[in-house]
């Protein structure tokens, strides 16, 4: 039956089918024994996610092209590949059920606790074998390995979050495109500037929704000087409480309530601030280069459109993506894994350069400055060749790239989704509450923080 | 005359039967494996820490310790019962009165009995959308509105005092036009000799609505009011889109916590551990509602 509010079950349809999905999958595919992959002609089958969707043609239609290739150089290696990247909502079932692939797509939030849990191979004896592997990034690869140096992935991508604004709305508000603010003072005054300008344009926007308001609070933090969580004595603490943490949220406060800089509606999203950038309502917000692309295609604006720069302050916050393996895939298996994902994402610089020519040629971008996944003397090829191929306005990203290296990037604190649902209340009370106080906000959360990270092994 | 031993009377009725089994083997086979044995092995998982990756190991009541230890269970318990309770107010009396008013008009019933029901046809992410541009505090057409009437604009779903009453308001428009049609159904089944002899009395319209059509209804009214009790408890896709749980978790309800256990933190022992007891909670009232169509029946 269906019926006024509640009665309805279609409240309920979300959860209870992924729940129920996903106990049914536990129940009906638990016991999958792991095969070899290998035919008897000695030819290994991997399935592997991060295919493009439909909606996506030129990417998905390049994907595809790079399977042949791949398959073409590798006749010992099928590929079987699959759209979607990871979902939360699906990976356990899958993983119960036996369908998840034997390489898989992860977040940079996502490696620590997939290892604790040992829902990942562990590739150490293998990575040695993977060409450019010792050129990655270290930092970025410390993301994939645990306490004792064992290695549980590869990264494909990274990001720092920086400051992305409206070209047109600067020049508009009288504000020099070129010169973006450098710090949070200037920040607040081209904000103010910008919402001066009326019918419904908002200085700057943050989030405050579905953890993501606790995702950027964290890098507000890092950016005052601040964290959000250290280890004491061998256990960790919550260290938002803090005077970092105080003028972030005050920073915050004065723009949503004293300079009405960040408009009035507030609990946003990714979206709902993509969104407005997009519409052109927006002059800034904080993000990763990679949302550049997204706005510019999903809202059929021009790359022109968008300057980045660095994030003012002394650090930012950063992430990425990369490729896991599944705990039940066979050495064959992972040994061609790690050999793809080399293949396709951690291109050597003469693939870099075939690569950039055909995205340059399709309109994929080319000439964002990140990711960067190497160190040294490899990055800097590869650097030469984006510039070479650039089919940005690569001037526009000169802000973030010249002062990027002076703002220390800092991974997200352990347990991280959890400390950003208790960052997103922090958040929500500022910007919802003209007398919030921060004092006690800051005080409490910390108290939910610490119970939190002291389940952190 | 001899009575036939059991054995071969027992057979006698499952051969004559046969098909009718069969048919019913088919429903019980499908419940216990899609129904019956998730819900138990869910109950289970409770009790033990899961990885999927490796067997899962029982951890005794140490899931449920730490879901009381958490600050938040209890205050989507309260956020619960405080939705529960608003769409009582809201959700369980409006349809009620449209019902009512809507048979008593000669013309247009059919037309309005179809605009009530439109939103239920809606897409819930669809009608979630549309909520959130009527309470955009900024363009938005509540605040319009109370701008035309020269009144000050409200922070529908930023406020914490607002917010769950916002909620409500989605869900009480998305749903009752199920409850109003079953309200018209029974409605009309009252036999009109009672409000005759009603009206012949001198019973003014409060009069028949209190005197004839309320306790002629009153069965229909308990099932959904208890049907409604156990769907409100479920509320999720509300907050999840419009709110996220805030303002300050303002909004964070027991389903929407047990889905961030299971695929925020990816920690199925305490999802399942929460689950079970919201079953619990949602089996008394079950219990009831099969207690009273018993009764009635």
């Amino acid at each position: 039956m269906d019926g006024s509010p509640g009665i309805s079950r279609r409240q309920l349809l979300v959860p209870a089918t992924a729940v129920a999905l996903s106990l049914a999958l536990t129940a009906c595919g638990g016991s999958t024994s792991p095969s070899s992959g290998v035919d008897k002609n000695g030819v290994v089958t991997i399935s592997v996610n991060g295919m493009p969707a439909k909606t996506q043609p030129v990417d998905r239609k390049n994907f595809l092209e790079d399977v042949k290739a791949f398959e073409k150089s590798h006749p010992k290696i099928r590929i079987d590949a699959r759209e979607g990247q990871m979902d939360p909502k699906t990976f356990a079932a899958k993983l119960a059920g036996g369908q998840l692939e034997d390489v898989y797509y992860v977040y940079f939030t996502d490696p620590a606790g997939l290892i604790q849990r040992r829902q990942a191979a562990d590739i150490s004896k293998y990575i040695g074998d993977v060409p450019y592997a010792e050129d990655i990034d270290p930092a970025l690869l410390k993301v994939f390995k645990d306490a004792d140096g064992k290695t549980y992935g590869l990264p494909t991508g990274n990001y720092s979050l920086g400051l992305l604004y409206n070209r047109a709305l600067f020049e508009k508000a009288g504000l020099d495109p070129d010169k973006p603010p450098a710090t949070w003072e200037e920040v607040r005054t081209a904000a103010k500037r910008i919402s001066a300008l009326g019918n419904g344009t908002v200085g700057y926007a943050d989030y405050s929704k579905n953890n993501q308001g606790g995702w950027h609070l964290t890098s507000w933090i890092y950016s005052m000087g601040g964290d959000v969580a250290t280890r004491q004595n061998g256990s960790w603490k919550a260290a938002f409480d803090s005077e970092a943490g105080h003028q972030a949220l005050q920073a915050l406060h004065d723009m949503r309530w004293t300079d009405n800089s960040m408009g009035t509606r507030q609990l946003l999203e990714i979206a709902d601030v993509q969104k407005m950038m997009g519409s052109g309502k927006l002059g800034m917000y904080m993000a990763g280069p990679d949302n550049i692309p997204t706005i510019v295609k999903q809202f059929e604006r021009g790359y022109e459109d968008y300057g980045l720069a660095a994030l003012p302050g002394t650090a930012t916050l950063g992430g990425g993506d990369g490729f896991m393996f599944n705990p039940k895939a066979s050495p064959e298996k992972i040994r061609a894994g790690l050999t793809w994902v080399q293949w396709k994402y951690l291109r050597s610089p003469e693939r870099e350069a075939v690569d950039s020519k055909r995205a340059k040629r399709d309109g994929v971008p080319i000439g964002l400055p990140q990711p960067r996944l190497f160190a040294g003397d490899t990055q800097a090829e590869i650097d030469r060749i984006h510039a070479r191929y650039a089919n940005t306005p690569v001037g526009n990203y000169r802000p973030f790239v010249e002062r990027n290296a002076q703002v220390a990037t800092k991974v997200e604190p352990p347990n991280a989704q959890q400390l950003y649902t208790i960052l997103d209340g922090v958040m929500q009370s500022v910007l919802t509450k003209k007398d919030a106080d921060i004092d006690t906000l800051l005080k409490d959360a910390a108290k939910k923080a610490d119970a939190v990270l002291a389940t952190v092994k | 005359m001899p009575v036939p031993p059991l054995g071969s009377r027992l057979r006698r009725t499952v051969r004559e039967n046969l098909v009718a089994y069969l048919f019913l083997a088919a429903g019980v086979i499908c419940f216990a494996l899609f129904s019956w044995y998730p819900i138990v092995r869910g109950a289970l998982l409770g009790f033990q820490q899961v990885t999927f990756a490796q067997p899962a190991q029982w951890v005794g009541l140490d899931n449920f310790h730490r879901l009381f230890d958490d600050p938040l269970f209890l205050t989507a318990w309260k956020n619960t019962g405080y939705f529960t309770l608003l769409a009582l107010v809201f959700g369980f009396a409006a349809p009620f009165a449209t019902a009512v008013v809507l048979n008593e008009l000669r013309h247009g019933r059919s037309y309005l009995r179809m605009t009530v029901y439109l939103p239920v046809m809606l897409p819930p992410i669809v009608t979630m959308l549309l909520w959130r541009w009527f309470y955009d505090p900024g363009p938005g057409l509540f605040n319009h509105v109370l701008g035309v009437l020269h009144l000050p604009a409200q922070q529908w779903l930023e406020s914490e005092n607002l917010a769950m009453v916002s909620l409500v308001l989605v869900s009480t428009w998305a749903n009752m036009g199920t409850t109003t049609l079953i309200y018209l159904a029974a409605l009309g089944g009252i036999p009109g000799e009672l409000y005759e002899a009603a009206e012949l009395d001198g019973a003014s319209i409060r009069q028949r609505l209190w005197h004839v059509t309320v306790p002629q209804m009153r069965f229909i009214l308990m099932i959904t009011l208890l049907l409604q009790i156990i769907g409100t408890m479920q509320v999720f896709v509300e907050p999840f889109v419009l709110t996220g749980g805030g303002p300050d978790d303002a909004t964070v309800t027991v389903l929407l916590l047990l889905y961030r256990y299971a695929f925020v933190y990816n920690d199925f022992g305490m999802a399942s551990a929460m689950s079970t007891l919201l079953f619990v909670v949602l089996g008394l009232f079950a219990g009831v509602y099969l207690r009273l169509t018993r009764t009635k029946g």
